[in-house]
């Protein structure tokens, strides 16, 4: 134990499950948890929809609302939920020193817009002209703003005032593992001593659908959990809109205001392993074992996506290295990208400060747990690129 | 030579930089125009610009990809800078064996793919076509052009890179983020360097549309080496532009210890992010105030360790104001003695990359003892009461600079150099 040990306070959830993170946990642990999806909106893709949202409860000014899209929305919420569960939400002084590093891909296009020049431009051959006259006839200015990364950020600083430092980092699955792998670093390294960290993801537009399915990553046939999915179905991925954010602390910091903590993390690993050939299950295994007492460690809490390649080396790797108790949250939650390293690791530290592992989210697929877990992993093995782990503990 | 700094933390030397903006490629030819007062923007012509309010801009029109899109231009620029700094700190390219931090611009999907793809079928229409598309033809190469990683995985590739590469953005002061987020990862001894990139090539007439909107763009389209003007009375906003720029992050020990060539010091980094509203600054100024003093604190200088200030400098009314009010504030008096000149005079609002090209340009300033000047500045703005540098460059010894950044969403970075370590 020491002072720098970096201890996670508070834990901000939605999903197509619920929100909060004890609403995740009752659902979650108590081993009959379906999953709620929509194979109707987007078919042939399946996604797994918000659950019924009052905005007002985390960003209760409609002005604040009316500036953002669902995308945004949904970060300054969960974000919310976080501050609110570690004591932090009312307190300036503390909102006002905290840093925030954000994992953040790019908000939601007008689709209204888009696909009126995507169907004028059948017709003409001058497109250029085209977007000319329709983007500056058509485009909302505040749509600019609900578009930008950064913005995700911005709102939370708006609305929560969180003014510390403010950090956004893009690029899907690695953009999360980097921004827990940053705040960790600085916490432990005294640069730090509390950090808003997470993301959020909206599926539920189209264009966001696009941006996996060009390169072939969505899984096009009826739901199956993310252990099943066959190469003929599609690519793998079902997607879903969901948000994760942690407060993480220095144990003294924590300490000194009385706070209770989750659970502890003691390392994250990242790393940038091609996805083609066959070496992507070493990759993963390596990974895995950089971290310390890895093969002891009970419970893994996997951000597998369902994506062919990178799953399958996952599973692989964990195979190799032992029998745990593996839990691929995507099964029941869909991919939510950014947020997926986030949200493996506070399904983690929810199994560590509860003492329970989670019930099999695919009976057929995951062992049963043998022990109450001390230590517990959550992975985040990206769909496309980049990986990254870390291990948590009791705290 | 002492190798840690007031804090006992490792002082972080700067032993590589290049740079790319309309003004041309390379450190060379951006300092001989960049101190003759030459200015890069002019009409655009990448894209017809009927309808639009704004036609000029500081674009990189010299490239092989300056018409290949935002994602394939900010590669380019990327990596032509990197391989300037790398090439010049001696460290051989592809064995980097440090972190990478790039600093780009969120990069979607561009029209020119979008338009291919929606034209390859005509079954279904708007979104639901370019699914069917996406499902049933080839098309991993758009795919790849749309992920924000690719750029980073691809100059992780080259130059040899450690680890996950950091692709971020905090929107007008990612570059300056970029390098903010090396210096600490060397002062917490994860790494004896780290190559920070900001890189934008994003002018597109959409993202140009986008900033239009939000009544952001000079429109002196007349005149456009005259349209950015820093400080002046008749500033009408910025001027859109493009660049990159890259550093090479080592500790002074590292550097020491493999005979490098010492270009200057990264001395402190400060941040405070802005929660007034999501374009405008709060009007106390007091996030840049407390961005500037967290720099000077995390440098260990006080109101009077500062010689010289490269400013964000953007020409917007608003920015000029509150950055002379935030001085103005933090300096006192001090502030009568430090010029303080704005490079996007010249060079535009290169968005994501300015703070990594001001900071190229601070620690040229420092080791040739030149500062650049504030260009078009004919009509001052009485209540802007600065040194700008006016219209020519000035010979003048130079210790330390102060480089501010500053950014839509609050966002807040300041950095500051020294031309060696004391």
């Amino acid at each position: 134990m020491s002072a720098n040990d970096v201890v996670i306070t508070g834990i901000g959830l939605v999903s197509c499950l619920g929100e909060g993170a004890q609403a995740h946990w009752s659902i979650l642990s108590a081993g009959d948890a379906k999953p709620v999806y929509d194979a109707e909106r987007f078919a042939p893709y399946t996604i797994h929809p918000l659950p019924q949202m009052d905005w007002s409860q985390q960003i209760p000014k409609r002005g604040d609302q009316r500036q953002m899209e669902t995308w945004q929305r949904l970060g300054t919420y969960t974000a919310g939920l976080a501050l609110t569960d570690a004591g932090i939400k009312d307190d300036e002084a503390l909102c006002a020193s905290m840093d925030m590093v954000v994992a953040a891909g790019g908000g939601e296009r007008d689709v209204s817009v888009d696909e009126a020049i995507l169907e004028a431009s059948r017709s003409r051959n001058d497109h250029e002209l085209l977007l000319n006259e329709k983007l500056t006839t058509e485009l909302r200015p505040t749509l600019f703003l609900a578009q930008l990364s950064n913005l995700l950020a911005g709102n939370i600083s708006i609305v929560h005032k969180v003014t510390g430092s403010s950090r956004t980092f893009m690029g899907e699955e690695g953009a999360g593992v980097s921004a827990i792998e940053t705040a960790a670093a600085r916490i432990r390294s005294g640069q730090s001593t509390h950090v808003l960290v997470g993301g959020a993801f909206q599926t539920e537009h189209p264009d966001m659908l696009l941006g996996y399915e060009l390169g072939g990553y969505l899984h096009r046939k009826r739901w199956k959990s993310v252990w099943q999915r066959g190469a003929n179905d599609g690519g793998g991925v079902v997607t879903g809109s969901g948000g994760a954010f942690l407060v993480l602390e220095s144990r003294a910091h924590a300490e000194a205001r009385g706070r209770k903590a989750y659970a502890r993390i003691d390392a994250v690993a990242s790393g940038r392993a091609r996805r083609e050939g066959n070496d992507l299950a070493t990759a993963v295994s390596g990974l895995l074992r950089s971290l310390p007492d890895f093969v002891a460690t009970e419970l893994v809490i996997s951000g597998a996506s369902g994506a062919h390649a990178a799953t399958a080396a996952e599973r692989q790797a964990l195979r190799e290295q032992g029998s745990h108790a593996v839990r691929a949250f995507s099964t029941l939650t869909g991919h939510i990208k950014e947020a997926q390293f986030p949200f493996a690791i506070a399904l983690a530290a929810l199994a560590l400060s509860n003492e329970a592992a989670y019930p099999p989210f695919d009976a057929e697929n995951e062992a049963a747990a043998s022990a109450p877990p001390a230590r517990a992993v959550a992975t985040a093995i990206g769909y496309n690129r980049f990986e990254g782990a870390a291990v948590l503990a009791r705290a | 030579m002492k190798t840690t700094d007031h804090l006992g933390r490792p002082i972080v030397a700067v032993t590589g930089i290049g740079v790319v903006t309309s003004l041309g490629q390379g450190l060379d030819a951006n300092w001989a125009a960049l101190t003759s007062g030459q200015s890069g923007i002019h009409p655009i012509t990448r894209f017809p610009t009927d309808h639009l309010a704004t036609t000029i801009s500081g674009t990189v029109d010299f490239l092989p990809s300056s018409k290949e899109g935002a994602s394939a231009l900010t590669q380019e620029l990327a990596d032509l800078s990197s391989d300037e700094a790398v090439g010049m700190s001696g460290i051989a390219r592809g064995r980097f064996d440090g972190p990478l931090f790039l600093a780009s611009p969120p990069v979607e999907l561009g029209w020119q793919d979008r338009l291919s793809l929606y034209a390859s079928s005509s079954e279904e229409q708007g979104y639901p076509r370019l699914l069917k598309v996406a499902r049933e033809k080839l098309t991993a190469e758009i795919f790849d052009v749309a992920q924000f990683a690719t750029i980073a995985d691809r100059l992780a590739d080259k130059y040899g890179t450690r680890g996950l590469p950091i692709t971020l953005s905090t929107a007008c002061a990612s570059g300056a983020t970029a390098i903010q987020l090396g210096v600490e990862a060397i002062r917490r001894g994860e790494c004896e360097r780290a190559l920070a990139v900001g890189a934008d090539g994003s002018a597109t007439a959409e993202a140009l549309i986008r900033f239009s909107l939000l009544s952001a763009l000079s429109t002196a389209n007349e005149a456009p080496t005259k349209a950015s003007k820093p400080f002046s009375k008749d500033r009408d906003g910025f001027v859109m532009a493009e660049g990159g720029a890259a550093l090479v992050l080592e500790s002074l020990e590292s550097a020491m210890r493999r005979g490098a060539k010492v270009l200057g010091i990264l001395r402190g980094c400060g941040e405070k992010a802005d929660d007034f509203h999501r374009t405008r600054s709060k009007p106390d100024g007091s996030p840049a105030i407390g961005a500037i003093r967290a720099a000077l604190d995390d440098a260990g200088l006080g109101d009077d360790g500062i010689a010289y200030v490269n400013a964000h400098g953007t020409s917007t009314p608003e920015n000029d104001k509150m950055e002379h009010l935030s001085l103005a504030t933090v300096f006192g008096d001090n502030l009568k003695r430090m010029p303080v000149s704005s490079n996007k005079s010249m060079i535009g609002h290169t968005l994501s990359a300015a703070g990594a090209i001001e900071a190229v340009f601070s620690l040229m300033t420092m080791r040739e003892g030149v500062l650049p000047p504030t260009i078009n500045y004919d009509n001052p703005d009485p209540a802007i009461d600065l040194d700008v540098v006016p219209n020519a460059k000035r010979s003048a010894d130079v210790r330390t600079v102060l480089s501010n950044s500053f950014g839509f969403g609050g966002q807040n970075t300041c950095l500051v150099m020294a031309r060696e370590a004391f």
